[in-house]
């Protein structure tokens, strides 16, 4: 589904961040992205979700090489791919219903068409009850849940989540991480960038550790 | 998605009826906007397109006006020709007017033709010349006045050379050259106006880009959630120019909405006070205040045009915008290595 190939990095005339990364990111998926602070995660998960371009190397997604798509295809592309920051970034003004169902405002759907699918989703990570609450109102563990239903609402064939249980207490950490690995059942790829060596002993996957712009991989 | 095996809040679900109830008992207030209107700080904006509206309808007021004026006296000029007749020994003055009018209406387009008699000649000459004129002591010209048909007029070159030869001191006046500038003048007046609408327009869609880059670098943190959820820019787009178009048109109403007010008034301040020295002295400077129905169908027009200009430059800035941010967030060689925020 993915295909890095002698991909390199530098940011402006500095090192390089990532060097000579090979590798690739099947379909059904799931791994774990680990490695230090600073080490090259978040700008590893920009590349994969095509918000950035490489230094060198080749990109595949979907079976395409990303240098040879026009920038105006990319969004359609992004499309298949669900993002979930540390950081939640939930619009404040919407409710975790809108936040939610923004995918598919944005792709013009008509709120009919999605109403239920939303409640559902909302339902099935635990916010059925939060639906019309504001983003401030919400504890960190149902604003990441929040944006893990934003990520899976136009349900994408791959979701990367950067340091999702950044801001949680452990118990909150474990059910995302069941979200998760529920979610991969179901057929989505996962990748999850983080540092939590507890977290990811409790799941038998692939492990992706970058460490100085290298990536060894441990399946 | 089936969604199966629920997280612990989910592990009660009563089944699918249960499940289907309590949805059905869900209430989703009225989604809100994307782009809050509270977030675009409009109404500075609205005051500058209203200002900006104002005066774009006033110049093509005055235009319309100055047009109308210039085509009257156009029209009025343009229905007479002047044969002057200069006196010199020998002439019999009264016989040459007379055979100058015969020699004028044999052309085809003349319509009739008047001898400007004694007292007419010494009333149009008493500003310069005083009361007790008396016109055989001096060699004054005299005038042939011959109306013409504007549609049709006659062979003026023809009547020229005809005069020439029948009567040397006959001259023939066209006005030609009184209609030429009056041309001039009003199209001349039109360039102006022309001129001054480009540059308020100009100025208005600079001040439209300034905004709309405000208010997207104030509502950045929104562009980034739409742009990580997949929204293609004309998506974005779209919600900004929704909020500008508001804008525009309320800006736009105001300021045309006072400018028609204002000649409005004007008119109906001229027609009420016909006949006295300031209503004659304006008429005489400006011509009619009246725009008539197309002069407000201009001032709606020029409403309209403006709320478009408005929304058309808030979109491609918004376009253009996002197509910089995009580049310099995916090229490597320009960013500093954090994700922009």
């Amino acid at each position: 589904m993915i295909h890095f190939e002698n991909v390199g990095l530098r940011y402006g005339m500095g090192p390089e961040i990532l060097r000579d990364m090979t590798f690739d990111i099947p379909k059904r998926s799931f791994q774990f992205l680990t490695g230090p602070s600073g080490a090259g995660k978040t700008t590893l998960l920009r590349l994969l979700f095509m918000s950035l371009n490489p230094t060198r190397g080749i990109i595949r997604m979907f079976g395409r090489d990303l240098s040879q798509i026009p920038r105006d295809e990319f969004p359609m592309l992004r499309r298949r791919v669900g993002i979930v920051f540390q950081d939640f970034r939930l619009l404040d003004h919407l409710t975790t219903y809108e936040n939610v169902a923004l995918p598919l405002r944005v792709r013009g759907k008509d709120e009919v068409s999605y109403r239920n699918d939303v409640i559902d989703l909302l339902k099935w990570v635990g916010l059925g009850e939060r639906i019309n609450v504001l983003p401030a109102i919400l504890s960190g563990g149902e604003k990441q849940r929040a944006a893990i239903a934003r990520a899976l609402m136009d349900r994408p064939e791959i979701l990367l989540a950067d340091e999702p249980t950044g801001n949680v207490d452990p118990p909150m950490a474990r059910r995302l991480l069941s979200l998760f690995m529920e979610l991969n059942r179901l057929g989505t790829a996962v990748v999850i960038a983080t540092h939590d060596l507890a977290l990811m002993d409790q799941v038998d996957a692939r492990r992706m550790i970058l460490t100085e712009g290298r990536l060894d991989i441990y399946e | 998605m089936g969604r199966t095996d629920l997280p612990e809040e989910e592990t009660t679900s009563t089944g699918h009826q249960n499940a289907s109830r309590r949805r059905a008992e869900m209430r989703v207030r009225p989604t809100g906007a994307i782009l809050p209107p509270a977030n675009i700080q409009g109404n500075a904006l609205m005051v500058v397109i209203a200002i900006m509206a104002f005066l774009a309808c006033l110049t093509l007021g005055a235009v319309s006006m100055v047009r109308a004026t210039a085509a009257g006296w156009q029209s009025q000029i343009s229905r007479e020709i002047t044969i002057q007749i200069k006196p010199a020994d020998g002439l019999d003055m009264d016989a040459a007017l007379k055979k100058a009018r015969d020699l004028a209406l044999t052309f085809v387009g003349t319509k009739s033709g008047t001898i400007m008699d004694d007292a007419a000649t010494a009333r149009l000459l008493e500003p310069w010349l005083g009361a007790d004129l008396q016109l055989d002591e001096l060699p004054v010209p005299r005038l042939v006045i011959v109306t013409i048909d504007e549609s049709n007029p006659p062979d003026f070159e023809g009547m020229r050379a005809l005069l020439k030869t029948e009567l040397p001191q006959a001259f023939l006046d066209d006005h030609r050259t009184w209609v030429d500038r009056l041309v001039s003048m009003a199209r001349t007046t039109v360039w102006i106006g022309t001129g001054v609408l480009i540059l308020v327009f100009t100025a208005m869609i600079l001040t439209v880009i300034f905004a709309t880059r405000g208010a997207l670098s104030g509502n950045r943190h929104i562009v980034e959630v739409l742009h990580f959820v997949g929204a293609e820019r004309t998506f974005v787009a779209q919600e900004f120019q929704k909020h500008f178009l508001k804008i525009s048109l309320k800006g736009s109403a105001v300021g045309s909405v006072l400018a028609a007010l204002l000649f409005a008034t004007a008119s109906l301040w001229q027609s009420s006070s016909r006949a006295t020295p300031e209503s004659e002295q304006a008429m005489a400077l400006f011509g009619s205040f009246t725009i008539g129905w197309s002069g407000y169908l201009g001032i709606l027009a020029t409403m309209l045009i403006i709320a478009l200009l408005t929304t058309l430059t808030a979109r491609f800035t918004v376009m253009r915008t996002i197509d910089e941010i995009d580049l310099v967030r995916s090229d490597p060689s320009r960013s500093d290595g954090l994700p922009p925020s």
